[in-house]
């Protein structure tokens, strides 16, 4: 009895027209140990589909951490530190720039202050050399005396 | 979706996607390597993995494609035409040496049938799909898929008996 009603589902099986619930009888029947001789043969298709069944991906699932979602975050994060860095680049270099031109300021003052120093010290030779000018007439005069003599 | 959600919903068929990827790419170690492509794409668009209503179905026809181009590219080297015109010869003789036992013998017989027929059958057979979901899965016609699967069948059948008839005789 039940073999014959194995046989039917196959030929359903056979056909693809086998419902869900069929083709379960059909594999519980055929993974138990008492199959009818003749229908053997069938036995392996089952045994195998059970058996290949088993197998299992042994991998580690791989996730990376940058992720879509990541990325967008990361971008945001690089963004952040080059404000930072260009708010302080630009504090820093006015900085400098301050610096620089108190420094040409001061350059120029003292400058200025040298020049005029130095003018002072060459109004006053010019006035010695005019006192020395007397002194050429001294000279002079000696010279007519002794020229006299 | 963080990375525990994410394996939580990838955890439960992952297996699947591997043996959908072996049953096309044979080879143990290039089935790993697609399925692994596969989750890091799954990974790499999680933010729009919501959306799918249905997951499972979308890695499977992601992993069918992923496969299926594989082996295209596979082909398109002339290595394989060259290699394929003695390998029938060599597999068979392989197979009466390898295959002593029916089971296995039933997974060269598959790794033999079209592309198509492999995959019907391996979604019904050994997952257990229901019949639309294969049509969707596949991206076939559900009158397609009934044909592809009696015939993957029939094809199994016929080749396991003469097999058992060689074997006796």
């Amino acid at each position: 009895m039940e073999s014959d009603r194995i046989k039917k589902l196959l030929e359903k099986y056979f056909e693809a027209t086998a419902t869900e619930a069929e083709e379960r009888t059909l594999r519980d029947y055929f993974l138990q140990e008492e199959v009818t001789p003749e229908l053997k043969q069938y036995a392996p298709m089952f045994a195998y589909f059970s058996k290949a069944k088993e197998e299992r991906y042994t991998r580690q699932v791989p996730l990376n951490t940058v992720t879509a979602g990541n990325r967008r975050n990361l971008y945001r994060w690089i963004s952040v530190a080059a404000a930072v860095v260009l708010t302080f680049g630009i504090y820093f270099g006015n900085v400098q720039i301050e610096k620089r031109k108190t420094e040409r300021e001061q350059a120029l003052y003292a400058y200025n202050e040298t020049k005029k120093a130095l003018n002072l010290l060459a109004e006053n030779f010019g006035k010695g050399t005019e006192k020395v000018a007397y002194l050429n007439e001294f000279e002079e005069a000696k010279q007519k005396i002794y020229n006299g003599n | 979706m963080t990375q525990s959600e994410f394996l939580n919903v990838v955890m439960p068929f992952k297996d699947k996607l591997y043996r959908l990827a072996k049953r096309l790419l044979v080879s143990a170690e290039e089935a790993e390597d697609a399925t692994q492509e596969i989750l890091m794409k799954l990974w790499a668009r999680n933010d729009m993995m919501e959306r799918y209503k249905n997951v499972e179905a979308f890695a499977m026809t992601m992993t069918k494609n992923f496969c299926l181009d594989r082996l295209k590219s596979k082909q398109s080297g002339n290595l394989k035409l060259v290699h394929s015109n003695y390998s029938d010869e060599s597999t068979s003789l392989q197979h009466q040496v390898e295959a002593r036992d029916s089971v296995s013998w039933v997974e060269k017989i598959m790794e033999d049938l079209p592309e198509q027929q492999k995959m019907v059958l391996q979604l019904r057979d050994v997952e257990e799909y229901e019949f639309d979901e294969i049509a969707e899965l596949l991206e076939m016609q559900p009158t397609a898929v009934r044909v592809a699967l009696s015939r993957a069948r029939k094809t199994v059948r016929e080749k396991l008996l003469q097999k058992h008839r060689y074997g006796i005789g």
